[in-house]
């Protein structure tokens, strides 16, 4: 439509390990799951000209013995790599780079070779939210859900609900982290973290690393590939506030309505048209946020929706089908992992498959209600 | 016992925590629009104007949203469960703060409550504004 090329994804992997990962460090668990990734489609690190990244990108582009000619160190939070997608492929559209890998390592849970995070009391953020006991992303990120429960006259089930859900994918996940099939009940039995959140309706932390390898269809068609290429169809990017309290609206966030808008557009595409969805899941919120704000359903229909088993197996929109990243796996940037599971369900390779997914949509955050990322992916 | 949170004022937001020592709460505000906004800036975010000064805010406002916090920061784990909300000021802005003066409870913090500012001394010059519900 654009008259661009088209640039498809060749390679896609996750680390060997995911969950707790002790004995290894960030690095090593982004340069294995780049090597995995490479591996897929038969090219190597000479191969590589553009590197992007949330670890230091020059560090990391030097550790995997590349020489790269393009570089994206975008750090916006968990959806950076969906960033990172979307400039890769105008980079690789206008001959910047020829191939790029997209990587994200984090050893979120055992912090082996972590990359440091110092509350920053000057920032907005640090000044006007942290000063009042913030103890995490739990304890704020969460704040605004009250308005949003409140506004539609919905309960804590409502959370639970999003849980509950995607515990019949994960259950069936020998990788996730919560492995368990969940009831409302058991996730409204589970601890109390920040009122109305339950532990169950919180991502766990977790080490893991995942890799994306990007080229332009035409090159693509001369690779010996292991699984079918992924067209990149769409992508957006925006930002809000700096955190939950500057948001525009405290029930619905402007992040996933401009860049799902943008995605869908660029794809040339309409809700109807998505065959599986990606709703990054830190806290249980999230995709009912996501599913209004992208369109899926109306304001407030949400967790009915959920609660209707539509998004379970069988259902008639598949989310979050890894178990996301409340009961698959949280890093602490789970933006990539959401991504590796939209690629293996376009491929045909996921743990739990849906049935003949030619389109996905895969929405992301950064920070608290900041940043966001969408992607739309398809068959080739 | 770990001191609680202190901010760290840059230049363009000194004058709101230097009335806040005061007991006072002060609000950026547009000279050009003549609009409140938030966070304060030494221009205006919605239209560029660097004409900007101060206003008193009333101190009054609405319960926004909030989280009962039950895994607390460490210079608050001596205080049990409290709350972390969003408060709606008469003048527009929302604010983050603690809601004082009431159980952490959710049935005693329904939407829309009305609320006014206290002031909590956290020592060496520095007050932070709070909120707690309006006296019946
Ligand atoms: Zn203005």
């Amino acid at each position: 439509m654009s008259g661009l090329p088209d640039v498809v994804i060749v390679g896609a992997a996750e680390s060997e390990n995911v969950g707790v990962v002790p004995d290894q460090s960030q690095f090593q668990l982004a340069a294995d799951s780049v090597l995995r990734a490479l591996a897929q489609c038969g090219l190597g690190i000479g191969d590589v000209d553009g590197v992007a990244s949330t670890l230091q990108v020059a560090q990391f582009a030097h550790h995997l013995g590349t020489r790269p000619r393009w570089l994206d160190g975008t750090g916006v939070g968990g959806c950076s790599y969906m960033l990172h997608v979307r400039h890769a492929v105008a980079a690789i559209q206008t001959g910047q780079a020829d191939v790029v890998v997209v990587a994200h390592g984090e050893s979120g849970r055992s912090r082996v070779g972590p990359t440091l995070r110092v509350p920053d009391m000057a920032s907005p953020g640090g000044q006007f939210e942290l000063t009042y006991g913030v103890a995490g992303t739990f304890s704020s990120f969460t704040i605004p859900t009250t308005a949003y429960l409140h506004k539609y006259g919905l309960g804590e089930e409502a959370l639970a609900e999003v849980t509950a859900a995607q515990s019949a994918w994960a259950s069936q996940n020998p990788r996730a982290f919560r492995g368990k099939s969940l009831t409302v009940d058991d996730v409204l039995a589970s601890r109390i973290i920040a009122w109305p959140f339950h532990v169950l309706e919180c991502c766990p932390v977790t080490d893991g690393g995942g890799a994306l390898v990007l080229t332009s269809a035409e090159r693509a068609a001369d690779l010996d590939l292991t699984g079918p290429p992924v067209r990149v169809a769409g992508s957006g990017e925006t930002c809000e506030g700096p955190g939950a309290s500057f948001m525009e609206d405290l029930t619905t966030f402007r992040g996933f309505r401009d860049s799902s808008a943008e995605a869908l557009r660029q794809a040339d595409l309409t809700v109807a048209d998505i065959d599986h969805l990606m709703v990054y899941d830190a806290y249980a919120h999230l995709p009912l946020y996501g599913l209004e704000d992208i369109g899926f359903v109306g304001r407030g229909e949400a967790s009915a929706f959920i609660a209707s088993g539509a998004t379970r197996p069988g259902g008639s929109l598949p989310m979050n089908t890894n178990g996301g990243g409340l009961l698959y796996t949280h890093t602490g940037q789970y933006g990539m992992f959401a991504i590796q599971e939209a690629v293996r369900q376009l491929r045909g390779e996921a743990v739990v498959q849906v049935p003949d997914v030619r389109t996905s949509l895969i929405q992301g955050v950064g920070g608290m209600f900041s940043a966001a990322g969408a992607l739309v992916l398809t068959t080739a | 016992m770990t001191a609680k949170p202190r901010p760290v004022p840059t230049p363009d937001t000194q004058f709101y925590w230097d009335r806040a020592a005061e007991e006072e709460l002060w609000l950026p505000r547009c000279d050009a629009e003549g609009t409140v906004f938030w966070y304060p800036r030494d221009f205006c975010p919605s239209c560029g104007s660097r004409s900007v000064s101060w206003v008193r805010a009333s101190g009054r406002g609405t319960l926004a949203a909030f989280v009962v916090n039950h895994t607390p920061h460490p210079s608050y784990a001596a205080d049990g469960p409290y709350v972390i909300a969003l408060v709606q000021l008469e003048e527009g802005p929302r604010l983050m703060t603690n809601i004082l003066g009431v159980e952490p409870d959710p049935a005693q913090l329904p939407i829309g409550m009305p609320v006014e500012v206290v002031f909590e001394d956290r020592g060496e010059g520095l007050k932070v504004p709070q909120f707690r519900p309006v006296a019946a």
